[in-house]
């Protein structure tokens, strides 16, 4: 199961603080862990929010809103995605992550088996009726 | 209290799970270059986690719980040379050094990365039997429970034990080296281990229905072999063309059955169900793979085919000459009638039936797919196509006459009619 991993902001991020060298080397060593156990399928750190944007849809139409935006702890400044066999596997990877003094969060990511229902009986019957239609095409 | 206490010895158990997953595959390996024993080396491993299922529920799980696993396993070998060494001193033997097998126990497992790919090259030795191979590489370095392999393998769990048993033994009566081959046998061997990787990832895919969530966690687990073999053997360009293919395959798997687990054929499977994020992961493996080499191995080739259907936003956007050519690769370097078959049908989705006809009535003549269902349902479809409508009949029928599944010869059956005109 995949679990993606988000990485809080804060002043400093916000701010554009770079890391230190030895922050970076710290992070990459923890990063070519998670490569070299075949868990991360994804992760990248993310600009200051005074480079992004937010849209805002409501009934009037939709408002595009520039960053920088206040509320700092609430943003995400990184995220991985990791493919582990359970949450507790995810807490035990991210326990060995270079931290200090911010917070982590871990949340699963929405995969097959969450699916089922939203396969509905109309996606199916059309599903189906291709199906017979070139069932003989390929062999898988 | 009583329940409190059962739930935090329940979730003290989930974390120990947890980091027996990260950790047993070192640790077992840094333990065997220590003891040149993969089956004590287990052993020892498995004395370790005994004693964190002891502790870890009353004092906490350990800062740095590797750490504190390779000590208690370190002294539990020093324990056994002591005893060994006691017992050769009795019968006045020359045997093991105590004083060199402690330098050896002095080792820290980070210190060798090899070790781990040693162990992948020692579970998966051509000395034991495929299915041995298996068993072991789930076991070593899967972090897998007997019972878990048993049931994803759907075998009793006294088998799966038995295998595991047998297939130490062997490596340590055959006096199988703790190495990672060199020259021209690395290639071979790392045949073998990518033979096994796989072989595992399709005890996972090919069992899309069922109940039982472990086949499904068999491809996952594969995945993660593969992707850990390619951290060990960055060079190698099929471990990536493996990883590719592995991925690219799973990248399909919340589309390719109906919740009734039928199966949907991959050109009717509703691609906005393929998961993106593998496919990324899968295509820039193949890429790296390319890279590596312009000589392109039956994982590449395999790994290319699928990411043409990969990059193919809607199945009339493929690109059936490109897979074609690379079908007609792959049958240079594994000659086999299957791929023959799979090229064929590409050929008519290129070039059309009349193009593919004459390939497909080659294949009538192997013996090997005398009783493949899929060459007459091929073929009855290219000669409909053809307008060649008697012929088509016979090999649906035959076709129908062959297949194990009910369902598939229900269809087969309706198109033979359709053919006839009934």
């Amino acid at each position: 199961m995949k679990f993606m991993v988000l990485v809080k902001g804060d002043e400093n991020t916000e701010a554009g603080a770079m890391p230190t060298e030895q922050e970076l080397a710290e992070m990459g060593k923890f990063n070519e862990e998670l490569v070299k156990a075949g868990v991360m399928l994804a992760g990248e750190g993310l600009h200051p929010t005074s480079k992004g944007a937010r849209v805002r849809y409501s009934s009037e139409g939709t408002t595009v809103i520039d960053g920088p935006f206040a509320e700092s702890k609430e943003l995400i400044a990184g995220f991985w995605i990791l493919d582990v066999k359970s949450k507790e596997e995810a807490v035990e990877w991210l326990k060995r992550a270079p931290f200090r003094d911010t917070e982590i969060e871990i949340r699963q990511v929405f995969e097959a088996e969450d699916f089922g229902d939203a396969y509905t009986p109309e996606l199916r019957e059309a599903e189906e009726r291709m199906r017979k239609q070139v069932a003989e095409q390929h062999g898988q | 209290m009583v329940c409190s206490v059962t739930v935090t010895v329940t979730e003290a158990h989930r974390t120990i799970d947890a980091v027996w997953r990260i950790e047993s595959a070192k640790l077992i390996a840094a333990l065997t270059r220590m003891v040149r024993d993969v089956g004590l080396a287990e052993e020892l491993a498995q004395d370790a986690l005994v004693a964190a299922l002891e502790q870890w529920p009353s004092s906490g799980v350990p800062s740095n719980p590797g750490a504190w696993l390779m000590t208690i396993a370190k002294r539990r070998a020093i324990d056994h040379f002591r005893h060994l060494k006691m017992a050769e001193r009795k019968h006045e033997e020359i045997g093991l050094d105590l004083e060199t097998s402690q330098q050896a126990i002095e080792v820290e497992p980070d210190e060798v990365p090899d070790d781990l790919l040693r162990l992948i090259f020692t579970a998966c030795h051509p000395v034991l039997k495929t299915e041995a191979r298996v068993a072991l590489t789930l076991r070593l370095l899967g972090g897998l429970t007997t019972d878990e392999i048993a049931r994803a393998f759907l075998v009793p769990e006294s088998t799966v034990a038995q295998r595991i048993v047998r297939a130490k033994r062997t490596l340590a009566q055959k006096k199988v080296p703790f190495e990672v081959p060199a020259g021209p046998e690395l290639a071979e061997r790392l045949g073998s281990v990518l033979e096994v990787v796989y072989l595992i990832f399709n005890e996972g895919y090919s069992a899309t229905a069922g109940d039982d969530w472990m086949r499904p966690q068999l491809c996952a687990d594969a995945m993660r072999l593969g992707r850990i073999l390619a951290g060990l053997a960055p060079r190698e360009p099929e471990v990536f063309g493996l990883v590719a293919l592995m991925e690219l395959q799973a990248s399909r798997s919340r589309a390719r059955v109906t919740p009734d687990g039928e199966p949907i054929l991959l050109l009717d499977q509703n691609r906005a169900k393929w998961d993106r994020l593998l496919i990324g992961h899968g295509l820039a493996a193949l890429e790296r793979a390319e890279s590596l080499s312009p000589v392109r191995g039956p994982y590449v080739l395999q790994a290319a085919i699928a990411a043409c259907h990969a990059r193919a936003g809607a199945p009339e956007d493929t690109d059936w000459e490109r897979i074609a050519a690379l079908y007609g690769e792959l049958a240079e370097v594994t000659p086999s009638p299957v791929v023959e078959l799979n090229r064929a049908v590409a050929v008519s989705m290129a070039s059309g039936p009349e193009a593919a006809l004459p390939l497909v009535d080659e294949l009538t003549a192997s013996p090997a797919l005398a009783r493949y269902h899929l060459l007459p349902t091929v073929r009855g479809d290219l000669l409909a196509k053809v307008g060649r409508l008697a012929e088509a009949r016979a090999e649906f029928e035959r076709a129908a006459s062959l297949t194990r599944n009910a369902r598939e010869r229900d269809v087969l059956l309706a198109r033979a009619k359709a053919a006839a005109g009934e």
